[in-house]
């Protein structure tokens, strides 16, 4: 059972606040969506989790198992059973997916004597063509192939807890179903927690969530059960974002200084 | 020519060339395994002196050479046919105390099924060494030579001086690799001349990995419509060392192409210099010429210096130049790290998947591509404090 809990975590970049105080728990086999408008952290989140480069951290902790996740590196991170499937992944010229997990084995004290046979496996589950296992890691890959290549990666390396940012970004539906399929068995196969962050909804027919979240302004604004989705679906971010005060409209130029008169129609 | 080199601290005095009979020394045993398993006809230069093995019967029946210049006619030995001027003070050395000069040549229409590896191996103690290697293809020829230089440790500070010419008449194909292993304090100031006539291609390879100083000067003329010239470079500079590579890719006829890829690690204190130049002649229409330089520096201690160059005298070409100098991409680290692997672990697979995209074209097939990453490697382990 593993259990991550990000408590009053807030973040920026460059001295500006994006995280306003999150509070979230996700346990072995649940999966939460946090769904969110442009620019509302979402991928602050995601990235604060795993450590990456250029966040300050400026209040909340994050602890999983009551490890303190902040205070380790990215790479502890991801051995202690942290996953992130990035939004965008990155090229590595001249480095194979297969060099990449072998070393993550590696450097866990697994074993990593039959990568080949596991990569294949789990290429071969989610439709990932095994010639890319050893080719340079998502270079001229397609937007769908990056993504089963992120989901591939997960299956191998089995995290506890997966933060999925953007998976439904820039995929065929096709692609899409295959790795939404994959992680939801990952839940109900090894108990995988999930947080899967995405602007739409569509991700969420294949990989159905437990509990919604909804983050606007750097902050979770509601909490609900699937229905919170099919609520966005219907009604959009609009409820949740503060609109800003508008100026009345500008007087028309060309109206009659006296009204609209008797005739008007 | 001479700005970011160390030329002015070479003392010539402390060198000598050497002697008439050098002393005979086992071959460098990972090269002589590589030379095995790519199963290259071998000519060993022990301090400059070369001996030249039998030629396999076939290659004697179709003519090819390959011999001391002093056994040929002075015609066929070509002896400064490509670099008709000397490039520089250097050459200009090696032109007059070269000892032994050693001469390829393929007649109009061979293949060489095997590769040439001429294995010099410096090993007497403040040897300095002036060879000189011609290779001329003739019409449709096609060829693979390595020039392999190494110094044992014994033999402390040497110097090599060597000058190569290369000759790549119509429609010839040449592999060339230059791959210098010489010891942390050796010097070496050598230089590349070439010439590519009509349809012809060069792909030409260097790799640095030793020297306290070692230059490499590369004249690459591409000197008959539709030549096409590529050069690669992959260095890798530690401690103390200087590793500087100047370029000229010289276009002076019609719808040639050149393509130039120098990449290079600094790690340590240790320097490197790439500074190149892309010349069009007036007549060199149709010209697409590339340049790329691309460095990472391991440590804050070590510096690059890369000034790329174009000159066009003409319309209607495609040139571009680029040059970069960086560290580790920290977004290539965060990924790898993001999976798991520690960071040290990271930054030595980014930078051998960055030698890749160079080492893979070198020539001489797969053995040789293997043994490179094998010395990379080796370096990696001895820089790895500097990798964070």
């Amino acid at each position: 059972m593993a259990e991550l809990i990000i408590e009053g975590l807030r973040a920026g970049v460059d001295g500006k606040e994006i995280l306003k105080g999150i509070d979230l728990t996700i346990r072995s086999g649940e999966v939460h969506a946090v769904m969110g408008p442009n620019g509302s952290g979402k991928s602050t989140l995601s990235h604060v989790i795993m450590g990456r480069p250029g966040y300050e951290i400026l209040g909340g902790s994050i602890t999983l198992d009551g490890a303190d996740v902040l205070a380790m590196e990215t790479w502890e991170r991801a051995q202690a059973g942290l996953f992130l499937a990035l939004q965008y992944p990155t090229e590595v010229p001249g480095v194979s997916v297969h060099d990449v997990v072998t070393a993550a084995l590696t450097a866990g004290g697994r074993d990593a004597s039959t990568v080949t046979a596991l990569l294949e496996r789990e290429a071969a589950r989610i439709n990932f063509d095994p010639r890319f296992l050893v080719r340079d890691i998502n270079v001229d890959l397609s937007g769908g192939e990056k993504k089963r290549n992120e989901t591939m990666q997960l299956g191998a390396l089995e995290p506890r807890i997966a933060i999925l940012d953007e998976l439904d970004s820039g995929l065929d539906v096709d692609a899409l179903r295959d790795c939404a399929r994959r992680v939801e068995a990952a839940t109900n196969e090894a108990g995988l927690g999930v947080l899967a962050i995405t602007h739409y909804t569509r991700l969420l027919q294949e990989l159905k969530p437990d509990v919604v979240h909804i983050l606007a302004q750097g902050e979770v604004k509601a909490t609900g059960g699937p229905e919170l989705a099919d609520e966005l679906e219907a009604h959009g971010y609009a409820g949740y974002v503060e609109v800003e005060e508008q100026a009345p409209p500008a007087p028309d130029p060309f109206a009659d200084p006296f009204g609209p008169g008797p005739f008007a129609v | 020519m001479w700005r970011y080199s160390r030329i002015a601290d070479l003392d010539l005095e402390r060198f000598q060339p050497a002697g008439p009979e050098a002393s005979d020394v086992a071959a460098d045993p990972g090269v002589a395994a590589v030379a095995q398993e790519i199963d290259a006809v071998v000519v060993t230069m022990v301090d400059g002196s070369p001996s030249i093995p039998a030629l396999p019967q076939e290659w004697v029946a179709r003519g090819v050479v390959l011999a001391q210049a002093a056994d040929l006619a002075e015609e066929a030995a070509g002896l400064g046919s490509v670099a008709v001027d000397a490039p520089d003070v250097f050459a200009t050395m090696n032109d007059a105390f070269t000892a032994a000069p050693v001469v390829v040549s393929v007649p109009r229409g061979v293949t060489l099924d095997r590769p040439i590896l001429v294995h010099h191996r410096l090993v007497t103690p403040g040897v300095a060494v002036f060879p000189r290697l011609v290779v001329q293809l003739g019409e449709g020829a096609q060829a693979t030579v390595i020039d392999h230089v190494s110094s044992s440790s014994a033999a402390g500070a040497v110097l090599s001086v060597p000058l190569t010419e290369l000759s790549v008449e119509r429609g010839a194909r040449l592999g060339y690799l230059s791959f210098q292993d010489l010891a942390a304090d050796a010097w070496q100031v050598g230089s590349l001349v070439a010439r590519i006539s009509q349809e012809a291609n060069l792909s030409a390879g260097l790799i640095g990995l030793g020297g306290e100083y070692a230059r490499m000067r590369t004249d690459c003329a591409m000197a008959g419509r539709g030549a096409n010239g590529d050069l690669y470079a992959g260095y890798f500079g530690e401690g103390d060392q200087t590793l500087d590579f100047r370029t000229f890719q010289h276009h002076d006829a019609p719808d040639t192409t050149s393509n130039l890829l120098f990449k290079g690690a600094v790690g340590g204190r240790s320097r490197s210099v790439y500074t190149g130049l892309i010349r069009v002649d007036k007549a060199a229409r149709g010209t697409n010429a590339f340049q790329t330089n691309r460095n990472v520096k391991l440590s804050d201690t070590a510096w690059a210096e890369s000034v790329p160059n174009l000159e066009i005298e003409t319309n209607d070409v495609r040139c571009s130049h680029a040059s970069t100098v960086g560290p580790v991409d920290p977004e290539q680290r965060f990924y790898l790290e993001s999976r798991g692997v520690p960071p040290t672990v990271a930054d030595r697979l980014i930078v051998a998947g960055f030698f890749d995209e160079v080492v893979r074209q070198m020539p001489g097939g797969q053995p040789v591509v293997d043994a490179i990453g094998v010395r990379i490697s080796e370096k990696l382990d001895r820089v790895e404090g500097d990798l964070r």
